[in-house]
């Protein structure tokens, strides 16, 4: 298993100009990058990043667009891969972060932790590259190869659980910028407003 | 007084165009294959097709955020379930985006037997949203009302299609 702050810190090396959408990875990712092309949402609803990674992707043909998504997320919204896969971005790399649990209501296990193949949903679905990643060091040494892969690219990352249980009403806020200020800023750097 | 004409798809698909929309985030509803036809033939418009309706309200905000203009192409029932989505990526990401509703179970005399129609436009007031309904051709310009007013409340607006039994229909 690996930490989710680990390897977002190998991915920073690896990043170049991507839009990273930061997703289940947000509250570390912005302690690496806080720019108008990180996207932190918090959770809008929960199992939809996937879409809208998937919809930024095919605005942006030519920008490079990284998910930091989840398996609980993904597991809500299954449906949503064929989309992605017909919709084939071939800018859109889609990483899950899969803890097992639901983190953020105290650990509980998501359905089939132990059991799903998440690699193997992703290419049932027709993603022409998907691979489960469960070391640092594979990572590390599978990242650049799968940036440098045509999309739609799949990649599920065992991350160690990071567990909440305090009262939601506790806890830090890690977010400088509302959700809908994230799109705007975006918008306002692409030119689209 | 003559009837207006049944909601043709070409009214629709001309709407579409009039307001500048780049993409079709779509379910099929009970009787859209000819509007289908024509979207499918236009090679200015793309179609993501999803395999349930909240879905499409991430991929819409994802479309809207790069700066294309996407539409929600939808049934009620189909609404309904993704009151969620709505609520999060539409109105919580401040998306001014038009979802067309087929308006399923609607009777213009108010008496209906679906559940559906029952529970549709109270859905809508319950979330705040602004709504319109077109029943025929005649209707069609609250189609670019619609988009005006999400433009000018940066706000999903819906257009509900009361002619669904006719509606994109021939």
């Amino acid at each position: 298993m690996m930490h989710t702050a680990d390897l977002l810190k190998v991915f920073a090396a690896h990043r170049g100009d991507a839009i990273v959408i930061s997703g289940r990875g947000g509250k570390h990712w912005i302690e690496i990058s806080d720019t108008v092309m990180d996207i932190p949402l918090g959770d809008p609803a929960m199992g939809g990043h996937a879409g809208f990674g998937l919809g930024l992707a095919l605005a942006q043909p030519n920008k490079r667009v990284v998910l930091f998504d989840s398996e609980g997320d993904i597991l809500m919204s299954l449906g949503q891969l064929p989309t992605i896969a017909e919709q084939a971005p071939a800018n859109f790399y889609h990483f899950i972060l899969d803890n097992e649990v639901y983190a953020t209501t105290g650990g509980q296990p998501v359905p089939g932790s132990k059991l799903v193949d998440y690699a193997g949903f992703a290419k049932a679905a027709g993603y022409p590259t998907a691979v489960n990643i469960a070391e640092l060091d594979d990572f590390k040494r599978q990242l650049p190869g799968l940036l440098a892969t045509q999309g739609p690219v799949f990649a599920s990352l065992k991350v160690f659980p990071e567990v909440e249980n305090t009262p939601i009403g506790q806890r830090v806020r890690w977010r400088k910028r509302g959700a809908d200020k994230v799109v705007r800023d975006l918008r306002g750097a692409l030119g689209a407003q | 007084m003559a009837e207006a004409a049944a909601l043709s798809p070409e009214t629709v698909m001309r709407e579409m165009k009039k307001n500048g929309v780049t993409d079709i985030v779509w379910l099929p509803d009970s009787e859209t294959n000819w509007l289908y036809l024509l979207m499918q033939a236009d090679p200015d418009l793309r179609l993501v097709g999803v395999t349930r309706e909240g879905h499409g309200c991430s991929i819409a905000a994802g479309l809207f955020a790069g700066g294309r203009k996407p539409m929600l192409l939808i049934q009620n029932t189909g609404m309904m379930e993704s009151g969620d989505s709505i609520r999060g990526w539409l109105m919580g990401l401040n998306v001014p985006i038009v979802l067309m509703v087929g308006y399923r179970g609607y009777t213009r005399h108010g008496v209906n037997t679906d559940t559906a129609a029952t529970y549709t436009e109270r859905f809508l007031m319950a979330f705040g949203l602004e709504f319109f309904l077109v029943e025929n051709d005649g209707d069609s310009d609250r189609i670019s009302t619609a988009f005006a007013l999400a433009e000018k409340t940066q706000r999903p607006v819906v257009v509900l299609v009361g002619d669904e039994y006719h509606g994109f229909n021939r």
